[in-house]
């Protein structure tokens, strides 16, 4: 009998837990990377610090608060030249523009278990434009791993100014991929 | 009974032989140029068109052997033993080069994390993952052997001189293309 009770208070404190602090995003095991195209060359790169406020219950997509920053200084794209001219005005003058953010506005579920599409705004250099990001969510005991990817094109942004605005050089479409470790995102 | 030796290269081996001359002085000028650029679109362009050049050049070199394996080249012209032994070698060095320098270039590409895509379309395999320090080994072996072959080419083409214009030996006539195109020999294809 004691042992059901200790049970049952332990549900509720964790259920309470859970709906009070939002899920919690594990920057070690999540990773959000990017492919542009030069002259047909696929070259990839990647964010090493992000962070994100994440509410969201599977059962409940549409009340989805997904909020995220991304350190536009940490991108890593293999070589140290190249990270040095990506920090310049004509790309991400991450100097004026420090972060990309984006801000979700609602979430659906999309066919399949675990598939949602969050619709939000994305704001890089101080423009913002609407996306759709599709996302698949898995589940292993505790750990969620959200996955997705989604294209947006880098003159919305005004990423690869000047000299660089020309897309048979570095093509306009960037693919955007990511990989978030979220605990405490309640079962599918 | 052996077939006497023709009297100069084939049509295809002078087309190769000129097509392949012309592309490696345009790579190695572009290669001296491009490193020396700061960051920019131009930089980007003269750097795929030099992998591009150089992937070309190896493939027209696998024809040229391919061709040079199964075509009887002419005679040789008169000349000291030891002379005759430095064409050879000569030669030997410039095919070995042909293959070395773009595949050393090819390696540097895929160890530095930029794939080759021939004439912005066709992905070529990269040798391995994207590895800094394996990338680091292998610029300067690209770069020495890069101006390897052109020591050799200008001890080709100074030797070919001397020969056509102070031994007056005819040697050039062998390579040259205004003279396999006019010729009727039949031994020509």
């Amino acid at each position: 009998m004691k042992t059901y009770l200790t049970i049952a208070a332990f549900s509720v404190l964790s259920a309470a837990a859970a709906s009070a602090c939002a899920q919690q995003l594990v920057p070690a095991h999540s990773e959000i990377a990017f492919t542009s195209k030069q002259m047909g060359v696929p070259v990839d790169g990647k964010f090493k610090k992000f962070d994100a406020q994440v509410a969201f219950d599977p059962k409940k997509p549409e009340a989805a608060k997904i909020a995220f920053t991304i350190d536009l200084g940490s991108v890593s794209l293999g070589a140290a030249e190249t990270e040095a001219e990506l920090a310049k005005p004509d790309w991400f003058d991450s100097r004026k523009f420090p972060q990309a953010t984006f801000q979700s506005a609602g979430a659906k579920a999309a066919g399949g278990a675990g598939k949602y599409e969050v619709a939000g705004k994305l704001t890089i250099k101080g423009a913002a434009q609407n996306v759709v990001v599709p996302v698949t969510l898995a589940q292993s005991g505790a750990a969620t791993t959200v996955t997705g990817a989604f294209t947006i094109k880098r003159l919305d942004f005004k990423v690869g100014d000047g000299d660089w605005k020309d897309t048979s050089m570095v093509a306009n479409d960037v693919q955007v991929k990511f990989k978030l470790a979220l605990t405490g995102v309640a079962p599918i | 009974m052996p077939t006497p030796p023709p009297k100069h290269y084939t049509h295809t081996a002078i087309a190769l032989h000129w097509l392949i001359a012309l592309a490696l002085v345009g790579t190695f000028c572009v290669g001296l140029y491009m490193t020396g650029l700061p960051f920019s679109p131009q930089r980007l362009k003269l750097y795929n068109w030099h992998k591009w050049a150089g992937v070309t050049i190896l493939a027209l070199s696998i024809a040229r052997l391919a061709w040079r394996l199964t075509h009887q080249p002419p005679a040789e012209v008169p000349m000291p033993p030891w002379q005759q032994r430095a064409a050879q070698w000569a030669h030997r060095a410039l095919y070995v080069l042909f293959f070395a320098v773009p595949v050393a270039g090819w390696a540097y590409s895929s160890a530095a994390g930029f794939p080759i895509v021939v004439f912005g379309v066709l992905p070529l395999p990269s040798f391995g993952p994207a590895d800094k320090a394996l990338a680091a080994l292998i610029k300067p072996v690209h770069a020495t052997l890069a101006y390897a072959l052109a020591l050799v080419v200008l001890g080709h083409v100074a030797a070919a001189l001397k020969h056509h214009f102070v031994e007056r030996d005819g040697l050039l006539t062998r390579m040259w293309p205004q003279r396999a195109w006019t010729s009727r020999e039949p031994h020509t294809p």
